[in-house]
């Protein structure tokens, strides 16, 4: 295993553009009957299946890739009229499992509670690239119910049959298909008994419209809520198979250190450790952590350190030191830039400026890893379990069917979760250990060897008529990505860029991605140069704008912020942002008061609007949307990731700050349902806003224009 | 040195041996089996480990074994008595006061620690007593939400 890092690129998590081998499914039919017994399987061969994982826009070596003849997603009604979904994405907090059952029952005509969810599991579930993108719902909600739909007229059939009559004018209700002419009916669970019957998808069905929907678009509660309010629920930390091991793994003292010498006899003394040394790797395993960590305290490593740039020089540095290979850049104009900015009545310039900060998902990464008979299963929280398998596979020369990567359900990921690093540690140590091995990570480690969203700097400049009319804008993004890098406004004459830089810390997806940076630097730009206009900062947006969508989204929560609002106290400010990405329209009104005497910035009031087409549960959506809320408060407000000579300043809670209860203002999020526009996404858009309407509303309170996240670590200046 | 030592965790006494300065969230976890207390941060920072420690609510990772071995210790896992959740626990869930929910334990052992010495916290209170508790879902407004209706039921029901 020498080369380690050598073999994952951890540039290929870069911005979520990684193109993914194309899979064969294994799982064969007769295995597929002999793990769920008897009855009818449909499966849908998905045209889509990996079309549009990425995030748009990209560059177009990413999209004309040939789009694979994979499974995407299938369905079994079993003998005793239970109904399992199967999917290969990972449930990590943001309700999938709860909202697909919720489709398929609403297709299948069943009661939601007959319907469970087999997830992210590799030997199980259809190949997915990963649970990223805010892809679930557009590309897996219409396959199951695609799929369903097509169970269902396979059941409507098999009734027929029975009847010896034509399928037309049963009706397929309440887990039942019914004759309405004779009264007769079959339960699904008589009618798939005795079958193996498996059928690929017809190519297109019709499938019932949102207007109709019975069981999806309503609040059921998050399934097996119990469990987890419990503490019944295991997470990957929580598992304990016997003969468990606890690992550890001797870290560099800084980021590109390698390994000069290493003594590890007095830690391969101490009894039933298992010390493991493979190239830069150094790990011990024993029956307790504490034994594990004891024997990591009595190996003595030195290491040779390499200079590395501080987080003092970063925005410095991005600015000067392109990627030597920018062929992954994006690039967009029309009309006359330079002649419009030239000819504007008014000007206005800035540049923006956007900290590293990390995903701290509660649960920290971990894994279980266990070997038998030459083959390996691990246990891990990943968003992207067959890439997991697959560098798990690549790394440990085995064929990719003796590797299994199972998700339990997983304390959070927020985009944090691509990377397989701790299921590698744990397969490693359980390979030498012969026995299973699990390997959590400390919050230190997680703030340090995970990756980060990416520092960057957005340059604009711009131009507008004497009317407010936005002429020109010239928008340059560098190193932190192209997520809704371009304008939702109307602009005749734009050009927009996005400039690669090599990786300083590793990077990596990160809820919304750059859509956060990108909408915190032009909507701040919006906010100063409709204060140029001199007009109103919503009507100055809803002047440029064309898009039906944004307007509703603005309407709808400048209404809910009673905007525009006169102001009662000193201190007082009022901003708002919006916006669009991946599917979905938000907008934000921020009321913040800043304190005249400390700078105290406190965010009194976060009103938002979000539409992402038809909604399949409106209670889930609801948590996703506040929760997107207040988790950019925190990387407006006050999150940054503070590095120096190649190590984090700040890897603890106390020290790298997270909103707290404290910190939450008062929140209205108001949900528009669009029953006529297929459902998109919802877990990255809402975050998208914050962060520009609390800076708009600090420049209200303060005159003071920041132009750098986070916005106020330490209040803001006003003397 | 390990030391023979014994606890009273949600009722039950069990003899463990650690080294006194061992932290109760591991000897909870990875020796009683009971993982609901969840390992966070291992500094006392984000309250995912929280117990009752007698009827205070205590970070268990900062908890030396050998400290905890006087007082009785609640746990997630011995909130639910005959198959009947506490009202904390009926109340998170009511709210839907959790996303991915690995915060959640600590937060219900929190409330109830809270809701025993102050039966009808104030708003203000919640948010002073939950500083300490971290999610990172944003659930917040859902969990003060749930406290508060849990305050209800118990001086309703008496408990």
């Amino acid at each position: 295993m020498s080369g380690r890092r050598g073999n994952f690129a951890v540039e290929a998590e870069r911005y979520e553009f990684h193109a993914a081998p194309m899979h064969q499914f294994e799982l064969g039919r007769r295995d597929f009957f002999k793990l769920l017994g008897a009855g009818i399987a449909v499966f849908a061969i998905a045209k889509d299946a990996r079309a549009g994982q990425e995030t748009a826009p990209g560059p177009k070596a990413f999209h004309n890739e040939e789009l694979p003849k994979d499974i995407s997603a299938w369905l079994h009604v079993g003998e005793d009229g239970t109904v399992t979904g199967f999917t290969g994405k990972a449930e990590i907090g943001q309700n999938i499992r709860t909202a697909l059952a919720q489709t398929v029952a609403d297709e299948l005509r069943v009661p939601f509670e007959s319907v469970r969810m087999v997830t992210a599991d590799t030997a199980l579930t259809p190949f997915d690239a990963g649970t990223f993108g805010s892809r679930t719902t557009p590309t897996i909600t219409p396959q199951l119910r695609r799929v369903a739909n097509a169970a269902r007229d396979l059941l409507v059939a098999a009734a027929a049959k029975e009847w010896n009559i034509a399928p037309e004018g049963l009706v397929a209700a309440d887990a039942k298909v019914t004759d309405p002419a004779s009264g007769r009916s079959f339960r699904y669970a008589e009618l798939a008994r005795g079958k193996t019957l498996a059928q690929n998808l017809p190519a297109e069905d019709p499938v019932t419209p949102a207007t109709q929907w019975t069981i999806a678009g309503k609040a059921i509660p998050k399934v097996d809520a119990r469990a987890f309010v419990t503490g019944r629920h295991q997470y990957t930390p929580d598992l304990r198979p016997d003969g468990l091991l606890y690992g550890k793994i001797l870290r560099p003292p800084s980021f590109g250190a390698t390994l000069v010498s290493c003594d590890d006899t007095a830690a391969k003394a101490m009894p039933g450790v298992v010390v493991v040394r493979d190239g830069d790797f150094i790990g011990a395993a024993a029956p307790s952590a504490h034994e594990a960590q004891s024997a990591l305290n009595a190996i003595h490593a030195q290491w040779k350190e390499v200079p590395q740039i501080s987080d003092k020089e970063i925005f410095a540095y991005l600015k000067k030191n392109p990627a030597p290979d920018s062929g992954d850049r994006f690039r967009k104009q029309k009309g006359s830039v330079e002649e419009a900015l030239a000819g504007a009545a008014h000007r206005v310039d800035a540049t923006y400026t956007v900290a590293y900060i990390a995903h701290a998902p509660l649960e920290p990464r971990a894994a279980v890893a266990q070997w038998a008979d030459g083959k390996l299963t691990v246990w891990t929280g990943t968003q992207r379990p067959f890439a997991n398998r697959d560098e798990l596979a690549d790394i440990f020369r085995l064929p990719e069917s003796s590797v299994r990567v199972i998700v339990p359900d997983t304390g959070s990921a927020y985009g944090g979760k691509h990377t397989s690093d701790a299921a590698i540690e744990a397969a490693r140590l359980a390979r030498t250990a012969g026995r299973p091995v699990k390997v959590v990570w400390t919050r230190e480690e997680e703030f340090t060897w995970a990756y980060f969203r990416p520092a960057g700097v957005i340059e604009v400049k711009s131009g507008l008529a004497n009317d407010g009319t936005l002429t020109a804008w010239d928008f340059h993004n560098y190193h932190s990505g192209m997520s809704a890098i371009e304008t939702p406004y109307v602009v005749a004459n734009q050009r927009t860029e996005y400039h690669q830089v090599s990786l300083i810390l590793r990077s990596g997806s990160y809820r919304g991605l750059a859509a956060t940076a990108n909408h915190f630097a032009r909507e701040t730009h919006m906010d100063a140069l409709s204060r140029t206009a001199q007009i109103d900062p919503l009507e100055f947006r809803i002047r440029n704008l064309s898009d039906p969508r944004m307007r509703a989204v603005l309407d709808a929560a400048t209404k809910s912020f009673g905007w525009p609002r006169k102001k009662t106290q000193e201190g007082q400010g009022f901003g708002l942002a919006c916006g669009y990405e991946k599917g979905s329209y938000v907008a934000t009104c921020a009321e913040v008061a800043v304190d005249k005497a400390s700078g105290a910035v406190r965010v009194v009031l976060l009103t938002e609007a979000f539409e992402c087409g038809a909604i399949v549960n409106p209670d889930g959506l609801r948590n996703q949307v506040v929760g997107a809320m207040i988790q950019g408060l925190g990387g407006a407000l006050f999150e940054a990731i503070e590095f120096e000579n190649g190590r984090i300043q700040n890897p603890h809670f106390a020290t790298y700050r997270v909103p707290r209860f404290r910190d939450v203002p008062e929140i209205e999020a108001t949900l528009l349902d669009r029953k006529d526009i297929p459902s998109a996404g919802a877990g990255e858009t809402p975050i998208m806003a914050v962060a520009p309407a609390i800076g708009n509303a600090i420049f209200d309170a303060t005159k003071i224009r920041l132009n750098s996240l986070p916005l106020a670590p330490n209040g803001v200046r006003t003397s | 040195m390990a030391t023979p030592m014994e606890l009273e965790v949600n009722g039950k006494r069990y003899a463990v041996h650690y080294p006194p300065d061992t932290s109760l969230l591991y000897v909870l976890r990875d020796e009683l089996g009971l993982t609901g207390s969840k390992y966070g941060c291992g500094e006392g920072q984000c309250g995912a480990c929280t117990v009752l420690i007698g009827k205070a609510p205590r970070r268990s990772c900062q908890i030396p074994v050998s400290a905890a071995a006087a007082k009785p210790i609640t746990t997630i896992e011995g909130l639910e008595k005959d198959g009947r959740l506490h009202p904390v626990q009926q109340a998170f869930l009511d709210a839907g006061a959790f996303q991915c929910a690995f915060c959640t334990s600590g937060m219900i052992m929190s409330s109830v620690g809270l809701l025993q010495s102050n039966p009808n916290p104030s708003q203000a209170d919640i948010v002073q007593f939950l500083q300490g508790n971290i999610c990172r879902c944003g659930t917040h407004p859902r969990v003060i939400e749930a406290i508060h209706h849990a305050a209800k039921t118990m001086q309703e029901h008496g408990r």
